[in-house]
């Protein structure tokens, strides 16, 4: 059985909205920009596909939702445009964004440091989540921006957007979100949480990938980070992809509309503890961040004396997907520095197994997940060192 | 390399059948007890290496003939990825039979190649090959506690590529006899630096004693020092030629030759000429002037005087000067 349980990488297409994309590849493949019928004939999903994004993330209708590339794009839009509009143009020289947020954001702030910005990571806290409290204290008369994740694409633990966004509204200063892991798993409405800007990418909520959006609050800047054509309002050059952007709406439609079913009445979230709960009874086996105010699809587990790498070998062996943190299984042989956040415990970051369930998952995939998770745990405890001779109470269990 | 670097696949698709296989199937996982060893009539060895919250922790078990000093059997335990499981797997089954000196001489290189399935095709991808290192270690710390010596010991040179086994000696070595300059000749000339790159820079995967970009500069700095040395004692026993020297004693030189033979002329017209840099440019040396008083704007300083000014100094200083006014 294949069991795919690394849902915050990425998800399947949701095949409604597959259904709903397939038309504009080989019928209505007008460009939407062009004035005869076979470019206006894409308009009406087109707007459906808008009305379904403004709805799904509850955008006022003057507000803009830019259709980008993908999240990373929308990030790097918020933060390089930032930079042009306040930065290079006034006084303002100072951003703030968290220690755990995704390299799109990172490695962005990290250009604009070279540029001579300078750029606050706030740390979070030993559960994995920033506190409003440290954005007030770090908030300065010349910060042009505060961008911080709604919730993190490791631990799943949620950010406090709402109250951030207050102390954003209070300062003066412009907020970002980066809403890639939260849409689709938990409410989110840019409004109430006083956003400037949200990024998201649909297909980590079952929509196609190449696609994402950028939410633009009416009278928040914005320099186009691509130049060209007029499309988007000038805002984002280029010819839209209107399979994607159909698909992209869709997605956040079924997404948001059926969170009531899917997450809310906790199919989702009753599976993720089912394995979580199962992994747990095993000893030494900790869920990093805990168990509190987190997405209800993630769960990070340390599996003492087992090293994450060799632990998704394992699972991969028997046709589960999960992912890990740990730097052997980086390219660059750099630990997540999510992992490296939870700095108390360092060997943490080598032991850290993330699963990430979505809406397809049933509960015949995780009863099978969690008989080879049990296995793995037991053939690689076997021939641990760290395992078998540190001094733990419960070793002799497994 | 482009499309490869477009879409590196995953890493495991480089990793051999016997990596594969040894993960999957360690032969030699497990441990010695000390009534297994008595009933082998060996001394029991345990050596740890490593730590969890590295990433990588081996444990070697050895039981060893005291008389022949012959490892008779070897058994590990490894927390760590797939290639550092097969890694031990592999370094504990070359350990059999063999005397514990022999032993000693197994290196990560050894352990890396008996793990390829065919002699050309590294068994693990550049960046998994610190993972052999651990095994390599392990050895040492086992028979350093047979022999009651220091780790240290059995190591006779400082190694400051632990993946590729390239000694500080070794690099010091190779940059002053190919003159290289850069880092990335380095690797190319040695393989240093090529695998995890931990020893190129601070801020790898592991932190060293040594950096290559350290060794390079301190490398480089030695041998400016050591070409000053050189072209001061040239100059006392007036052995001296123009490409021993240094840019100033280039600059005295040429002065020299310009006070005596080509100033007195120009001076002599209301002009003159000064030395504005020397930059070399194989085989030739480029000299920079500029004209001075009625010389500066002279229709002949771009002709006939400055044919006379390189000609003398062609002639008594070095036939490869050129001299370009700016």
């Amino acid at each position: 059985m294949d069991v795919y349980l690394d849902n915050n990488a990425t998800t399947v297409v949701d095949p409604k909205v597959f259904e709903e994309m397939k038309p504009f590849f080989c019928d209505i493949y007008g460009n939407p920009n062009s004035l005869h019928k076979f470019g206006a004939g894409t308009h009406p999903k087109m707007v459906e596909a808008l009305d379904f994004l403004y709805e799904g993330i509850n955008a006022a209708d003057e507000d803009d939702i830019i259709i980008t590339g993908n999240a990373t794009e929308s990030n790097n839009t918020v933060i390089k445009g930032i930079w042009v509009d306040k930065i290079l143009k006034g006084d303002k020289n100072h951003v703030i964004t968290s220690e755990v947020e995704h390299p799109a954001i990172t490695a962005a702030c990290k250009f604009l440091e070279t540029q001579g910005v300078e750029v606050t990571y706030l740390p979070v806290n030993e559960e994995g989540v920033l506190e409003a409290s440290k954005v007030k204290e770090f908030i300065r008369e010349d910060t042009a921006l505060v961008t911080i994740m709604w919730a993190n694409n490791e631990t799943g633990k949620i950010f406090p957007i709402k109250e951030i966004g207050q102390i954003c509204k209070v300062a003066g200063v412009a907020f970002h979100s980066d809403g890639t892991q939260a849409i689709g798993k938990v409410p989110v409405d840019v409004q109430d949480c006083n956003l400037d800007y949200l990024s998201f990418s649909a297909h980590k909520f079952h929509g196609p990938k190449g696609v994402g959006g950028l939410y633009v609050k009416k009278g928040s800047e914005l320099t186009p980070l691509l130049h060209g054509g007029e499309q988007m309002g000038g805002k984002r050059a280029g010819t839209v992809d209107v399979a994607s952007m159909v698909g992209m709406g869709w997605a956040m439609h079924l997404a948001t509309s059926t969170m009531a079913i899917a997450y809310e009445k906790n199919h989702v979230s009753k599976l993720r503890d089912k394995l979580e709960n199962a992994i747990l009874e095993l000893p030494e086996t900790i869920v990093i961040g805990g168990k509190d105010n987190r997405t209800p699809n993630t769960t990070l587990i340390s599996i003492r004396g087992v090293e994450g790498e060799s632990m998704l070998w394992d699972l991969n062996q028997k046709g589960i997907g999960a992912s890990t943190g740990s730097a052997c299984a980086s390219e660059d042989l750099e630990a997540n520095p999510v992992m490296n956040a939870f700095g108390s415990d360092s060997e943490l970051a080598h032991t850290g197994v993330r699963f990430s369930l979505s809406r397809f998952n049933t509960e015949e995939q995780i009863d099978y997940a969690i008989d080879v998770i049990v296995n793995a745990v037991k053939r690689l405890r076997g021939i641990s060192s760290s395992y078998a001779y540190a001094p733990q109470s419960h070793k002799s269990e497994l | 390399m482009a499309k490869n670097d477009l879409i590196s696949g995953s890493i495991w698709d480089e990793y051999s059948n016997q990596v594969v296989n040894r993960m999957n199937s360690p032969q030699h996982q497990g441990e010695i007890t000390e009534e297994r060893a008595k009933e082998l009539g060996t001394k029991l060895i345990v050596a740890d290496f490593g730590a969890e919250s590295c990433g990588d922790a081996v444990r070697l078990y050895w039981a060893v003939n005291e008389e022949t000093d012959e490892i008779v059997e070897s058994k590990f335990k490894s927390f760590g990825c797939g290639t550092a499981i097969a890694s031990s797997d592999v370094m504990a089954e070359l350990c059999v039979g063999k005397t514990v000196d022999q032993a000693v001489k197994i290196t990560n290189i050894d352990v890396e190649k008996a793990l390829r399935d065919n002699p050309d095709t590294p068994a693990v991808p550049p960046q998994k090959m610190h993972c052999s290192v651990m095994a390599y270690d392990v050895i040492k710390k086992a028979a350093s506690e047979y022999k009651g010596v220091d780790m240290e010991s059995f190591e006779t040179e400082i190694i400051v590529c632990e993946c590729a086994r390239v000694s500080l000696a070794t690099l010091q070595e190779v940059i002053k006899i190919n003159d290289l300059t850069t880092v990335e000749q380095i690797t190319d000339f040695t393989k240093a630096g090529a695998f995890c790159k931990s020893c190129i820079k601070p801020g790898g995967h592991e932190e060293m004693d040594y950096y290559l970009v350290d060794i390079l500069a301190d490398t480089r700095a030695e041998m400016a020092e050591s070409k000053m040395k050189e072209a001061a004692d040239a100059s006392e026993s007036g052995e001296l030629t123009f490409d021993k020297m240094t840019l100033v004693q280039r600059i005295k030189a040429i002065d020299s030759v310009l006070d005596e033979d080509i100033r007195p002329m120009l001076v002599m017209d209301g002009g003159n000429m000064e030395i504005i840099d020397i930059k070399e440019n194989i085989p030739h040396y480029d000299l920079y002037i500029r004209y001075l008083g009625s010389c500066s704007g002279c229709s002949s300083g771009s002709t006939g005087t400055l044919y006379a000014i390189e000609s003398v100094l062609q002639q008594k200083i070095d036939e490869n000067l050129r001299v370009l006014p700016i």
